[in-house]
C-alpha cells in the first residue's frame, strides 16, 4: 500500500472535479442559507449533499484505483466501461416501475377522486407530471443513456471516453430527476408540459446534457471502426436536438437567484409554438431517435441478421430529423396561433408517415430469414410488437394531425391512448427488450433467468396495452362527439358534466390496463434480479471479435 | 447510387455528422417560429388587454403551481359548438401578458379561457374546497388548503418586476403601489380601490373568498378565475380589421 500511493497521483480530471464540486457544495450551502423560499432551500441542501457525495466518491475511487491509468485495451481488446451503463440501467428498472406506479395512481385519480386525497402533493395536477416526467425522462432517460453508452462503445470497438464524465452524466441526470420530481410534488413547476422543471433543474440539465454530447462525440472521434454506425447517427440526433429544443423552450428568469419561482421569456402564441416545438420534438427526438438507435442495434443483434436495408438507413435517417420539426403546430390547431402555422405542421405531419414507416419496415425485415425466432424468443418477440406499435402510432399520428380530426380529437382521451400506445407500446417494449438484451451481457451470464417470465411479461402488458389504449380511444372519440352534438331542436345536448360521467367505465378500464402494465413490469424486475443474483455465468472470450463494417 | 455513396463522408466524420444534423433540425424551427416574433397580423389589436393585477397575478401563479393545465384548456377555437359553449373563440392577443401560456391540451375539465363572471364568488369557493358538494358527477381534486395560505403582499412587486423584463409593461407606478393593490382588490371597502381600477382598467374588487381581513391564495386564485376572458370587449371587436 505504502510504495503503491507513493507514485500514485491525482489526474487533471480528478483533482479539478474534486474542487468543482466543493465549490459547488458551499455556493448550494450559501443558495440554502439566503434562500426565499423551503423548496428551494430544501434542493440547495441536496444539491450540497449531492455535491460532497461526488469529491467523497471522487477520492474514494482514486484511492482504489492502481497507480497506472486504466488502460483503454486489455489483450488487444478494448476495455470497456460498463459501470455507469449498470448503474443506468438499474434506474431506468427503478424510475420504470416509480413512473409506471404513478401513472396507475393517476389513472385511477380520474376514476374515482377521492384518490387526490385533496392534499397539494397528492393531487392530480401535481401527479400528472410527476408519472409523465418519471417515465419519459427517469426511465426513458436512463434507457437511453445505458443503451446509447453501451453501443457507441461496441460499435466503435473503444472504452467510452473519460473516466469521471460518464459517471457525471449518469449520476447528473438522476440527480436532475429527483430534483425535478420532489419539485413538481412541493408545487416548483413551470407548467410548461413535460419541461416543467424549473430553471435551476434546466440550467443542472444543461450542464449534464453538454457532458453527455461531449462523452458521446468523443468516443465516436476515436473510434477503431472506419465508418460510424446508423445506431450512432440516431443517439446523436437525439442528443444534439434535444440540447437546442432544452434551450429554445425554456429560457427564463428567476424572480430571484435564491428562489424557485421563475417567468418564462415567451408568452402567448410565440409561448405555445416553443413549447409544441419542444414537445412534439421530445416525442419526435428522445421517444423516437433515441429508440430507433436502440432498434438499429439491438433487434439485429438479437436477430442474428444484418438490417435489412442500408439505403433505407440513410434515407429513413435524414428525412425523419429534417420533418420531424416542422411537425409541432398540429398541437395547435384551430388555436390563436397563425393558420399558415398550423397548415405548415399539419402538412409536414403527413408527410412524417413516410419515413416513419421507412424506419418500421427497415426494423421488421431485418427479421427475414429469422422469422422463426418469434417463437422461441419472448425478448426479440417484444422488440418486434414494439416496432409493429411503432408503425401503428405513426400512422395514427399523421391522421390525427389532420385538422378535420383533430377538430375532434384534441382536448380529449383521444391523444391519451395514442400518445400510450406509442410509450407503452413501442418505447416501453423496445426499452424492455433492450434492457433484457444489456442485463446479461453487462453482468457477464450467459442468459436471462427465465425466458417463461419474459412471456408472461409480453402477455400481461400487451393485454395492458390493449386495454388502455382502446379504452382511451372510445372515450376520446365518444366525448369529442358529445361535446358537439346538437338536438334536432339546434341546442347543444349535452352539458359538460354529462360528457365527464360517461368517461367512468372506460377510467376504470383504463387503470385496469395499467395495473396490467405494472404488473408486468414487476415480473420483469424480479426476471432481472434473479438473473444478475443467480444467474450462469458467462465462459470467458464467448463474444467473437466483430468484422469491420463497410 | 453515386449520392448515396458520397454518405460515407458524414459517416466517417463525426464533426460533419454533428453539423449535419445541427443544421437539418433547425430548418423547420426557424421557419414556423421567427416570423411569430415579426409579423403584425399573429397578434390581434384589442381594446382593454391589460397586465394582470398584483392579486389575480398571484391567483395565475396558484394556478401554475397547482397544474390546472393538465385538466383545463385556455383556449375557445372557433367551432359552433365550442363558441356556443364557452363564449367568443380566443385571440392571440387574450394571452400576450402570459409567461407562460396556458391554453392546455385536454380537456378532463371545462375549458377555463372565459370562465370570468360565469358563476359566483361563493360558488368557485365552494367547488374549489370540495367540487363534489356543487357537481356531484365531479372528478376534479380538492383545493380547499388554498385558503388556508395567507399571501405576503410584500412579495409581489419583484415578481411583477420580473414580469416587466420579459416584456409585461408594468409601470413603475404599478409597481410601486403592488402591495396595496393586491390587499385593496380583496378589500372591496378600502379607499384604494379607486386607484387600484385606475391602474388596472375593469379590475373588480371584492371579497372574493368570503374570509374578511384574510387576503389567501384562495382569494387570489378565485379573483384569476373571476377575470379570465373579460378584458375584450366583444361587442366593439371586429374580427375583419385584422384582414390584409
Amino acid at each position: 500500500m505504502a510504495h503503491a500511493t507513493a507514485r500514485k497521483s491525482m489526474t487533471f480530471g480528478e483533482g479539478g472535479s474534486a474542487l468543482v464540486f466543493a465549490v459547488t457544495a458551499l455556493l448550494c450551502l450559501v443558495g440554502a442559507a439566503r434562500a426565499q423560499d423551503a423548496t428551494f432551500a430544501f434542493h440547495a441542501y441536496l444539491s450540497a449533499a449531492a455535491s460532497v457525495l461526488a469529491v467523497f466518491m471522487i477520492f474514494s475511487s482514486y484511492s482504489r484505483r492502481p497507480s497506472e491509468p486504466i488502460p483503454a485495451e486489455i489483450d488487444g481488446k478494448p476495455n470497456y466501461n460498463f459501470g455507469p451503463i449498470k448503474f443506468a440501467t438499474t434506474a431506468a428498472m427503478f424510475w420504470g416501475i416509480a413512473g409506471f406506479v404513478v401513472g396507475l395512481w393517476a389513472a385511477l385519480e380520474l376514476a374515482w377522486p377521492a384518490l387526490n386525497f385533496d392534499l397539494p402533493w397528492t393531487n392530480f395536477g401535481r401527479i400528472r407530471p410527476l408519472h409523465t416526467s418519471a417515465v419519459i425522462f427517469a426511465f426513458g432517460g436512463n434507457v437511453l443513456l445505458a443503451s446509447s453508452l453501451y453501443v457507441v462503445q461496441r460499435t466503435c470497438r473503444v472504452r467510452v471516453a473519460g473516466e469521471i464524465a460518464p459517471w457525471f452524466v449518469v449520476l447528473g441526470y438522476n440527480f436532475f430527476i429527483v430534483i425535478a420530481g420532489t419539485g413538481y410534488l412541493l408545487g416548483v413547476t413551470q407548467s410548461k408540459e413535460y419541461a416543467e422543471p424549473e430553471w435551476y433543474a434546466d440550467l443542472w440539465l444543461t450542464i449534464v446534457w453538454v457532458v453527455y454530447l461531449l462523452v458521446f462525440l468523443a468516443t465516436l472521434i476515436k473510434r477503431k471502426e472506419p465508418h460510424i454506425f446508423v445506431a450512432n447517427w440516431f443517439y446523436l440526433a437525439f442528443i444534439i436536438t434535444i440540447a437546442v429544443l432544452h434551450l429554445g423552450n425554456n429560457p427564463a428568469l428567476p424572480v430571484s437567484v435564491f428562489g424557485s419561482k421563475s417567468y418564462i421569456a415567451w408568452s402567448g402564441v410565440q409561448d405555445a409554438m416553443f413549447q409544441w416545438w419542444y414537445g412534439h420534438n421530445a416525442v419526435g427526438f428522445f421517444l423516437t431517435s433515441g429508440f430507433l438507435g436502440i432498434m438499429y442495434y439491438f433487434v439485429p443483434k438479437r436477430a442474428d441478421r444484418p438490417i435489412y436495408s442500408y439505403r433505407l438507413s440513410i434515407v429513413h435517417f435524414w428525412s425523419l430529423i429534417f420533418l420531424y420539426i416542422w411537425a409541432g403546430p398540429h398541437h395547435l390547431h384551430y388555436t390563436a396561433l397563425p393558420d399558415w402555422a398550423q397548415t405548415l405542421g399539419m402538412t409536414f405531419s403527413i408527410m412524417l408517415w413516410m419515413p416513419s414507416w421507412g424506419g418500421m419496415i427497415n426494423g421488421l425485415m431485418t427479421l427475414s430469414g429469422a422469422w422463426d425466432k418469434l417463437r422461441t424468443d419472448p425478448v426479440l418477440r417484444m422488440m418486434v410488437v414494439s416496432v409493429a406499435f411503432y408503425g401503428m402510432s405513426t400512422f395514427e399520428g399523421p391522421m390525427m394531425s389532420v385538422k378535420a380530426v383533430n377538430s375532434l380529437s384534441h382536448y380529449t382521451d383521444w391523444t391519451i391512448g395514442h400518445v400510450h400506445s406509442g410509450a407503452l407500446g413501442w418505447v416501453g417494449f423496445v426499452s424492455f427488450g433492450a434492457v433484457y438484451c444489456l442485463v446479461p451481457w453487462l453482468w457477464q451470464k450467459k442468459g436471462l433467468y427465465s425466458l417463461k417470465l419474459v412471456n408472461w411479461h409480453f402477455w400481461v402488458s400487451t393485454i395492458g396495452i390493449v386495454l388502455y389504449v382502446s379504452a382511451m380511444w372510445v372515450s376520446g372519440i365518444l366525448q369529442g362527439l358529445m361535446w358537439r352534438a346538437y338536438t334536432s331542436l339546434g341546442f347543444l345536448e349535452y352539458s359538460f358534466i354529462e360528457t365527464v360521467e360517461a368517461m367512468h367505465p372506460f377510467y376504470v378500464i383504463r387503470a385496469l390496463g395499467g395495473l396490467l402494465f405494472v404488473i408486468g413490469s414487476l415480473l420483469m424486475a424480479w426476471n432481472l434480479w434473479m438473473t444478475v443474483k443467480s444467474g450462469e455465468p458467462e465462459a470467458v472470450a464467448a463474444r467473437p471479435a466483430l468484422q469491420p463494417a463497410e | 447510387m453515386s449520392l448515396l455513396s458520397r454518405h460515407a463522408v458524414f459517416e466517417r466524420n463525426s464533426i460533419l455528422l454533428a453539423v449535419g444534423i445541427l443544421v437539418v433540425i433547425l430548418i423547420g424551427g426557424v421557419v414556423e417560429i421567427a416570423p411569430l416574433f415579426y409579423l403584425r397580423s399573429t397578434i390581434e389589436k384589442v381594446e382593454g388587454m391589460r397586465p394582470y393585477t398584483p392579486l389575480e397575478l398571484v391567483g395565475r401563479d396558484v394556478y401554475v403551481r397547482e397544474g390546472c393545465y393538465t385538466c383545463h384548456s385556455q383556449m375557445v377555437r372557433p367551432l359552433r359548438d365550442e363558441v356556443e359553449r364557452y363564449g367568443h373563440y380566443s385571440l392571440a392577443a387574450e394571452s400576450m401578458y402570459d409567461h407562460p401560456f396556458q391554453w392546455g391540451s385536454k380537456r378532463t375539465g371545462p375549458d377555463l379561457a372565459r370562465v370570468g363572471g360565469k358563476y359566483s364568488d361563493e360558488w368557485h369557493v365552494t367547488h374549489l374546497a370540495n367540487p363534489r358538494s356543487i357537481v356531484p358527477q365531479s372528478i376534479m381534486p380538492g383545493y380547499g388548503f388554498l385558503a388556508h395560505n395567507e399571501i405576503d403582499a410584500k412579495k409581489i412587486a419583484n415578481n411583477m418586476r420580473t414580469l416587466r423584463a420579459v416584456g409585461v409593461p408594468y409601470t413603475d407606478e404599478q409597481i410601486k403601489s403592488a402591495a396595496l393593490d393586491l390587499k385593496a382588490q380583496a378589500t372591496p371597502d378600502s379607499s384604494d380601490v379607486a386607484d387600484l381600477q385606475k391602474r388596472y382598467p375593469r379590475a373588480v374588487a371584492r371579497n372574493f373568498d368570503g374570509d374578511a381581513g384574510h387576503v389567501t391564495e384562495m382569494d387570489a386564485l378565485v379573483a384569476y378565475l373571476q377575470m379570465l376572458g373579460t378584458l375584450v370587449d366583444f361587442k366593439l371587436y371586429s374580427d375583419k380589421a385584422d384582414l390584409r
